[in-house]
């Protein structure tokens, strides 16, 4: 009941005209950037980050949450009109949404997208209202050998989730965690590892990096697969939306299992993108017309979407209660609550209630209004895939140049963020893993800080991290996960030697 | 892309094995780089706990043993790998037609400020590449810059670069 009153109080923070017309400005950005190669919500929030420093901290983070929700969104449209998933978890949308649009069957196709995606985030959210503010009162017990279980857990899952090498998972992770200590150090107040270069006294910032390797990176792919944009034509009808609702309650079930996988892997950092795929797997699996998928099934549509934004959402349950990102795009909006002196974790329920309520409330209202907006004007956003990328690619470059140099008014940083783009290219390509070394940048200093307080409590000994049943715990799962790649190839074996 | 990293009939500038090995040895490079600079911080536990360069240390020291793996499975174990092209001689191309032009780009927005080479870049762009007339790209880029500087100079004041050698649009009272 607590949880209740309080989201109604975060109804009134969020509901005020000037919040409400950011809401839909937020989306209607958002979507634009999910739609257009090239940008992605991490690096399209990081870009706009700097437009929302003079708004007060609720109405802001309400707008850059709401471009996060109009981004999910976003990825949807080119995958079911253009056959181009505009964000990675939205690879799987283009399997059977693309087929329908073919068949003529654009606006059903697009509508089963968007409210499978409403549905999906929907859950999510309900979720985060009940369990973020349990789940945070639990961390108010948290010491530091806790706190860096939980960080290794989230990092060890990026080692054990991810299908490509594990060696290069970690390498990638390290090279975050090595580009975070640069600068400062924040406990002894040392330079570290800027050899005589003032310039890296402000050391790596994660905003850089994300508009580097996501904007830059990608854009250098788009350029060599030589995009050329031939899509289905987009209209949605009302009458069309009042049909396909009336079919889509027929896949509860599937809906159902895919918000659970969703939200599930959401919270551990497994993210958006295997969680689609995982959905889409298992719907055709269950389904009875499993082989037909592929060909245009509406189930195939509403398995991946619904997946992708229970866990686009419920990777905000650890940010909020923990202070821990479950996504890049998490990690982005964490950035922006630090920049308002606003320290996410497990106190910023009982210091900030009406912070915190605000934002929940602003989910539920961001996601209706993102629905509301896609359901309008998807003619409108299709029309942006169809200016020609020799304008597109200059213009973004344009962009995130200026979001690169606001970050700290420096062109040096505009540099880097070439530098990123670069790697990001390269990384892509050669399946290093993006992701787990933009949250080792951005969860770096505060893993280390655990890190150095649990072994200032312990003497040094590692022992600290197995002191009791809980931290005993987390750890335990988290060298499990480690060594998860290992584990699963000699269970592999043992199996086919039994067959 | 799988189509182009997959593709070993066409003119290769580069093999996924070789740059597996590049990237390693870059990797290698970094780690030893933080290695060097975490043990002149002192990588020792001190007399008020750890020194600065703990942390960075074993960072270093997980780096090096991770690439030296990955180093070791692009050169020993992958060998069929080195048929396998990263990218081909056109698709290179296409990749080197914005990447050089955007490093111009950021070397005048440090020189000369960001609405003068926005503007340069994005008409040259539209005209070499998209073989556009210069009316459009003109009119096109000159647009994008001046929205830029009413987005975030005028309407949210967010100043941006007018450039650290000379500025161009001084005379419009652009300081």
């Amino acid at each position: 009941m607590e949880e209740i009153n309080a989201l109604f109080s975060g109804f009134a923070v969020a509901m005020t005209p000037f919040n409400l017309l950011l809401m839909l400005v937020g989306v209607t950005l958002g979507v634009i950037i999910g739609v257009l190669p090239g940008l992605g919500g991490a690096n399209g929030i990081a870009i706009l980050l700097p437009l929302t420093f003079t708004m007060p901290p609720t109405s802001a983070i309400i707008m850059l949450s709401c471009i996060y929700w109009g981004a999910l969104f976003g990825g949807a449209i080119t995958s079911v009109l253009f056959n181009i998933p505009g964000e990675p978890w939205s690879v799987a949308t283009t399997f059977d949404g693309y087929p329908m649009a073919r068949n003529g069957k654009a606006g059903e196709a697009l509508t089963a997208a968007f409210t499978s995606s409403f549905v999906g985030a929907f859950v999510a959210i309900v979720m985060i209202t009940f369990l973020a503010p349990l789940v945070a009162k639990f961390a108010l017990q948290f010491g530091p050998p806790e706190f860096f279980s939980v960080y290794l857990l989230t990092f060890c899952s990026f080692v054990g989730m991810n299908k490509g090498s594990p060696f290069k998972t970690i390498s990638a992770m390290m090279l975050g965690f090595a580009l975070a200590t640069v600068g400062m150090d924040t406990v002894t107040g040392q330079l570290r590892l800027t050899f005589g270069n003032p310039e890296l006294m402000r050391g790596f910032d994660f905003l850089i990096a994300v508009i580097g390797l996501f904007g830059i990176g990608e854009i250098l792919l788009s350029m060599e697969e030589g995009l050329a944009f031939q899509g289905a034509a987009a209209k949605i009808r009302g009458k069309v939306v009042l049909e396909t609702w009336k079919q889509l309650p027929k896949y509860w079930a599937t809906s159902l299992r895919s918000c659970l996988i969703g939200c599930w892997m959401g919270i551990t950092p497994g993210g958006a993108t295997p969680a689609s795929f995982m959905a889409y797997g298992v719907a055709k699996r269950v389904s009875k017309d499993g082989d037909k998928f592929g060909t245009g099934q509406m189930e195939g549509i509403v398995a991946p979407e619904t997946a992708a934004h229970a866990a686009g959402t419920s990777a905000l349950l650890p940010m909020l209660s923990l202070g821990i990102p479950g996504s890049p795009t998490a990690a982005v909006l964490l950035g922006g609550l630090l920049i308002w002196g606003l320290q996410p974790g497990p106190l910023l329920f009982v210091e900030k209630p009406d912070f915190v309520w605000g934002l929940i409330a602003s989910m539920y209202l961001g996601n209706l209004a993102g629905l509301f907006v896609v359901l309008t004007c998807v003619p409108l956003f299709a029309s942006i895939l169809r200016i020609p990328f020799s304008i597109i690619a200059p213009v973004i470059i344009v962009i995130c140049a200026v979001g690169a140099y606001t970050v700290h008014n420096a062109t040096f940083d505009v540099w880097l963020m070439l530098g990123f783009g670069i790697l990001g290219y390269v990384f892509k390509k050669l399946d290093y893993p993006m992701a787990p070394m933009v949250l080792a940048l951005v969860l770096g200093d505060r893993a280390e800080d655990s890190f150095r307080q649990s072994m200032l409590i312990s003497q040094g000994s590692l022992d600290v991290f197995f002191s009791n049943y809980l931290v005993a715990g987390i750890s335990s799962i988290a060298l499990l996960l480690l060594f998860w790649p290992l584990i699963g190839k000699f269970v592999g074996k043992k199996k086919a030697a039994a067959a | 892309m799988s189509e182009h990293t997959n593709n070993s009939n066409q003119d290769s500038v580069i093999s996924v094995r070789a740059m597996d090995i590049i990237t390693a040895i870059v990797f290698l490079a970094i780690g030893l780089t933080v290695m060097v600079g975490s043990l002149k911080l002192g990588a020792s536990w001190g007399s008020d706990g750890p020194e600065a360069g703990y942390f960075p240390f074993y960072i270093s020291l997980i780096i090096m043993l991770s690439s030296t793996v990955t180093l070791y499975q692009a050169a020993i174990v992958n060998k069929k790998k080195k048929t396998e092209s990263f990218v081909d001689r056109e698709s290179f191309k296409q990749v080197m037609a914005v990447l050089l032009p955007a490093i111009v780009f950021v070397l005048g927005v440090q020189l000369i400020g960001i609405y003068v080479s926005s503007v340069f870049y994005i008409a040259i762009f539209m005209v070499w590449l998209g073989k556009y007339p210069l009316w459009k790209a003109i009119a096109v880029s000159v647009g994008v810059s001046v929205a830029l500087y009413l987005m975030f100079e005028f309407w949210f004041q967010v100043p941006l670069p007018h450039g650290s050698w000379f500025n161009p649009l001084e005379f419009l009272g652009v300081q």
